[in-house]
């Protein structure tokens, strides 16, 4: 059985003196009866295809829409330019949320974390993080199994679907999960990892699913770059001693009654919001004529 | 929902079940005709008709009833790849009327003349359902090994069917029962633990009162 809290991955820690990650690696150990190497091996296999599918992105890539595309590109051009005012580490951060989701926009592979929708937005904290700060491998593996565990508590209790949940379900989910792998990178202590993820989340409540065309590209694709720069800020507060006074599970819950709130119109229906839009709906009857 | 399925699958995007979904049930349905594919009728209905060209849902299904997987990078380029093989393939639309929003008809030819008609639906995420199979209602996902017989609605056969399952110690995981009407066709639908021999399938389509016997094995081909 999947953890219905993020307390209890927390306590079961402290009590086993174990990290965080490591009881998240235990329980996918005994749901899938599969030995330690096992799981890690999966893991790392994860992220190593989340490398592969930042390495294989293409400027020249379009989506069959034409709405998404080489914007990941433009990003990197005025970075390597000398640009920053995000800073170093964010702007990165911000190019390769991009990529990643426009390559899924492309039809190109990509790993869902958790959802395709919201592809970029784990990769791109965690690739930069490596490439910037030259960490080894294993360590970005547990990163991700911290992310994944808190996941696994958001889809237990929450929802990690659109259509269930609204956006806030896929990238609130996705920014919640990677500010607790971050503030994790960062030697930040469990206390700090589930309020990173509490403080992201927190950010993200009420987001809308209402894409344009039914299309996983507008919003989709740049509302990844605002998860991954969530997910960093979130990390730094709690890394500095902020707390959410809500606490982490409370969050959580909350986005779960949120989401049940939603009117179906903004859960992937396209029905209202950015898709009924004067412009939305001209590109709609344009790819309908197309179809 | 496994870890896995969180930091995962790794798939070909843009849509989990618009796209690996799809590449699911195309999948599933090419395994069900149990010889190679000659020729496949693709007919969408709801949402992936109305939105399944932007998110490659004709690609993946061809992609599937190629035999590729959700992650197999050839996805985009399926409808060259059955080209190549000399594949006839044709896209239309459906009205499956309370079907699924993400439904598909597909309706296929084998090359030695087998004919299956298979409606799937993409339930989200990427899991998917085959809700019937030659008009009659199967239910199944796909994530087990599962016998689909098709057989006159008469007193015995779910005996003779469940007597061999046993025989052979195949334990039953779940099993769903349908019929037209009283005396006339029926369906059970038997997902399995265990994988279910050749020869017994075979021996199955033998008996009096059995029309046709179909099976999903997990087994690569």
């Amino acid at each position: 059985m999947a953890f219905l809290t993020l307390q209890e991955i927390a306590a079961r820690a402290e009590q086993e003196h174990l990290p965080f990650w490591k009881i998240v690696m235990q329980s996918d150990q005994r749901e899938r009866n599969v030995s330690e190497a096992d799981s890690f091996d999966t893991m790392r296999e994860m992220y190593r295809a989340m490398k592969q599918a930042d390495a294989g992105y293409s400027a020249e890539l379009r989506s069959a829409s034409g709405m998404a595309g080489g914007d990941g590109a433009k990003l990197e051009q005025y970075r390597r330019e000398g640009n920053h005012l995000a800073g170093e580490y964010l702007s990165e951060v911000m190019e390769k949320a991009v990529k990643m989701a426009e390559s899924n926009a492309c039809m190109k592979r990509i790993v869902a974390a958790p959802t395709a929708g919201s592809c970029g937005v784990i990769p791109a904290v965690l690739l930069t993080y490596e490439s910037q700060k030259q960490v080894d491998e294993d360590r970005m593996t547990e990163a991700l199994f911290t992310a994944a565990g808190i996941g696994e508590v958001l889809a237990a209790s929450a929802s990690i679907s659109g259509a269930e949940g609204g956006c806030q379900a896929e990238i609130g989910s996705a920014s919640a999960m990677a500010a607790g792998a971050v503030t994790y990178l960062e030697g930040g202590t469990d206390e700090e990892i589930l309020h990173a993820a509490a403080l992201a989340l927190k950010n993200m409540l009420g987001l809308t699913c209402d894409p344009v065309a039914g299309l996983v590209e507008v919003p989709c694709v740049k509302r990844n770059v605002s998860g991954a720069v969530n997910a960093v800020v979130s990390a730094q507060m709690a890394l500095a001693g902020v707390r959410s006074v809500i606490p982490p599970d409370e969050v959580i819950d909350s986005m779960r009654r949120i989401g049940r709130l939603l009117p179906g119109c903004l859960r992937e229906t396209s029905q209202d919001g950015l898709a009924v839009t004067p412009t939305a709906q001209k590109i709609a009857r344009q790819l309908a004529q197309q179809a | 929902m496994n870890l896995f399925d969180i930091v995962g699958p790794v798939m070909v995007g843009p849509s989990s079940s618009h796209t690996a979904g799809a590449v699911k049930i195309g999948y599933v349905a090419r395994k069900l005709l149990a010889e190679p594919l000659k020729k496949a009728e693709i007919l969408l209905h709801g949402s992936f008709l109305l939105t399944g060209k932007g998110h490659g849902t004709h690609l993946a299904l061809t992609a599937g009833l190629l035999g590729m997987k959700p992650d197999d990078v050839r996805i985009p380029d399926s409808l060259s790849v059955a080209r190549e093989q000399g594949i006839e393939l044709s896209f239309g639309e459906a009205d499956l009327r309370e079907a699924h929003p993400n439904s598909v008809l597909l309706i296929l030819t084998g090359v030695n003349g087998r004919e299956l008609r298979v409606v799937g639906e993409s339930i989200g995420g990427s899991r998917i359902n085959i809700a019937s199979i030659d008009d009659l209602s199967a239910n199944f996902s796909g994530e087990y090994p599962t016998l689909i017989v098709h057989n006159q609605d008469q007193p015995g056969h779910i005996a003779e069917v469940t007597s061999m399952l046993a025989h052979k110690s195949v334990n039953i995981a779940e099993m769903r029962l349908y019929r037209a009407s009283r005396g006339g066709n029926a369906v059970m639908v038997i997902e399995c633990d265990q994988e279910v021999p050749k020869e017994s399938i075979a021996w199955l389509r033998h008996l009096e009162g059995i029309h046709k016997v179909t099976y999903y094995s997990l087994e690569e081909e």
